[in-house]
């Protein structure tokens, strides 16, 4: 494969799909992406993020050639993936959100099946170690746990040694220890160079993987860039810092010469204060807590997460 | 650069890990060799068919062979099938090099794999409790037979592709009842009361059952009954290609 570059794997522009007729609707369509922009580069994690049914698995199974599209232009690989043969199949891996995986079957004669669709797979018995997925290598799929389900349904993905992977919710019902594993697994396939594209709702998680974010409200693409560069985004009250602390319920939050600052009761006995912080503001603020003789329950500060920013441009309560 | 291994190697390799997967599965095995089995030993103890034939085994046996394509590539197939897209399987084949093409070309392959067991096992049973079929005939029925399966696999991918899986389940063990018992399949639909003849005769089973008995008991090609069997194998691909819902 060369050298890792960062040259575009996935390109996606104004991609339009309508599902339907829907049952209920008249037979109306609808028009569930209706303008998704996306470019994903190799060796690096790209994360799709949004609330549920904001378009994030329909924008993936546009890209994998599991959906047709009704508009823009999606260019996999440099083809259109819709209907594409089995030469740009086999460049691919995809992790399906519901697993994909048949019950019945045995992790590892799975993935030896599997492999044996590729010319040249990876190692079965390594990617079985590599993930843990020894431990249950011969119990049916149907009695696994959620997190190994996972775990079986990436190395499927990655047995036939993919340039690009797709991994749609790649979290979802991991514990912490299958959480660990897959995570550095996605980091180390990163740095190998392959183009990593994935959809979470979780902030955490695409805070901790993503080179790349953009986040998807009702079919579009609403903001795109690195973590820090979304961050730092600066509008309304964004900038910045933001400190909460929790002390008795009903206290009157204005203090001299923290005007400047955004002071709130955010719930009863929740405090949060944000905007540009000096160390001097925090000096006031805790000359007011002496004056006033309250002692917080607990301080909080922190810079704006991933979080902030999805809640500000979705303007919906995600999680 | 990773590429897909040939064509023909990932398509032999889905039919035998499909076949292997149905045969692993205990309620496909009931539905595909235990009933059939069941049927032929009725058949040749009762005296249901003795109308139709001088040898009670002679007549029954090519009933039941057809009933053998009936379970394995409609009824084990639909259900199959209809789990496999519930639980996202097919899409999640489709992405790999096999493709979609290749899923429904190895489902065919495992069905044949099945049914070449079947068939085996239920001739075995029945030459052994005296069945002499007419020779000349057999290569033929063996042809009609594949064309029987083709078309049951067609109409069982119908169903599972269109509807939910515990439909698919309901509505193919049904038909498989139905068919076994009023649908000329292993009776032929002559023996059945004479205002239903005309509808059944009809009938992919009856289409299926009369050819069989025409090659094995008559060494006769049945044209009218291949013609209707040729018939459900074009409508049901057709349909199958137009409504089947791979999500």
């Amino acid at each position: 494969m060369g050298v890792p570059n960062d040259e575009p794997c996935l390109t996606i522009t104004g991609l339009v799909r309508d599902l339907g007729p829907v049952p209920g609707l008249d037979g109306k369509m609808i028009r569930v992406l209706a303008g998704v922009d996306l470019t994903a580069r190799r060796g690096q994690v790209t994360a799709l993020l949004g609330a549920n049914g904001a378009g994030k698995t329909t924008t993936l199974e546009c890209a994998q050639g599991l959906q047709p599209i009704d508009g823009g232009d999606v260019r996999l690989l440099g083809e259109a993936p819709y209907g594409a043969g089995a030469e740009l199949r086999a460049r691919v891996g995809v992790m399906l959100q519901d697993g994909g995986l048949p019950p019945a079957a045995r992790p590892v004669a799975l993935l030896r099946h599997i492999a044996s669709m590729y010319r040249e797979p990876r190692d079965v018995d390594e990617l079985v170690h590599r993930l843990g997925i020894n431990s249950f290598a011969r119990t049916g799929i149907r009695r696994l746990s959620g997190g190994q389900r996972q775990r079986v349904a990436l190395a499927a993905a990655l047995v036939g040694n993919p340039e690009v992977l797709f991994l749609d919710e790649p979290s979802a019902g991991l514990d912490p220890q299958s959480r660990q594993i897959v995570f550095e697994l996605i980091q180390e396939l990163r740095d190998e160079g392959l183009g990593i594209i994935l959809t979470t709702h979780l902030l955490d998680d695409a805070q901790r993987l993503a080179d790349y974010v953009y986040i998807i409200d009702d079919g579009r693409t609403v903001a795109r860039g690195t973590v820090p560069e979304l961050t730092a985004r600066t509008e309304a009250h964004a900038a910045g810092r933001e400190l909460s602390f929790e002390a008795p319920p009903g206290l009157n939050p204005s203090v001299a010469g923290l005007e400047h600052l955004s002071f709130t009761e955010d719930s009863p006995g929740r405090y949060v204060l944000s905007g540009e912080f000096t160390p001097a503001d925090l000096a006031r603020l805790a000359g007011w807590w002496n004056e006033a003789g309250i002692l917080p329950d607990s301080i909080h500060m922190a810079s704006r997460t991933l979080e902030d920013v999805f809640l500000e441009l979705s303007g919906k309560e995600n999680r | 650069m990773s590429a897909p291994a040939p064509l023909s190697v990932r398509v032999l390799n889905q039919g035998r890990y499909e076949a292997e997967t149905m045969l692993r599965n205990g309620e496909q095995l009931i539905l595909a060799v235990v009933l059939p089995l069941l049927g032929l030993l009725a058949l040749s103890v009762t005296p249901v068919l003795d109308a139709y034939g001088e040898s009670r085994i002679d007549t029954a046996a090519p009933g039941i062979l057809a009933l053998c394509a009936l379970s394995t590539a409609f009824t084990g197939q639909g259900i199959a099938t209809g789990f496999d897209r519930r639980y996202g399987v097919l899409r999640f084949l489709s992405t790999t090099p096999l493709g979609r093409a290749g899923l429904i070309a190895g489902k065919v392959i495992a069905v044949l794999s099945v049914l070449a067991i079947q068939v085996v096992l239920v001739s075995s049973v029945a030459v052994f409790i005296g069945w002499r079929p007419s020779l000349p005939g057999v290569p033929l029925a063996l042809v009609l037979l594949v064309l029987g399966a083709v078309a049951f696999t067609a109409l069982g991918l119908l169903v599972a592709g269109t509807v939910r899986p515990e439909a698919t389940l309901a509505i193919t063990n049904l038909l498989w009842i139905l068919l076994a018992g009023v649908g000329g399949i292993i009776l032929p639909a002559a023996s059945l009361p004479s205002d239903m003849e005309p509808f059944v005769q009809f009938l992919p089973s009856a289409a299926l059952g009369d050819v069989m008995r025409s090659a094995l008991i008559d060494t006769q090609f049945n044209l009218s009954a291949t013609l209707i069997l040729l018939a459900w194998t074009i409508l049901g691909s057709l349909a199958a290609v137009r409504w089947f819902k791979w999500s």
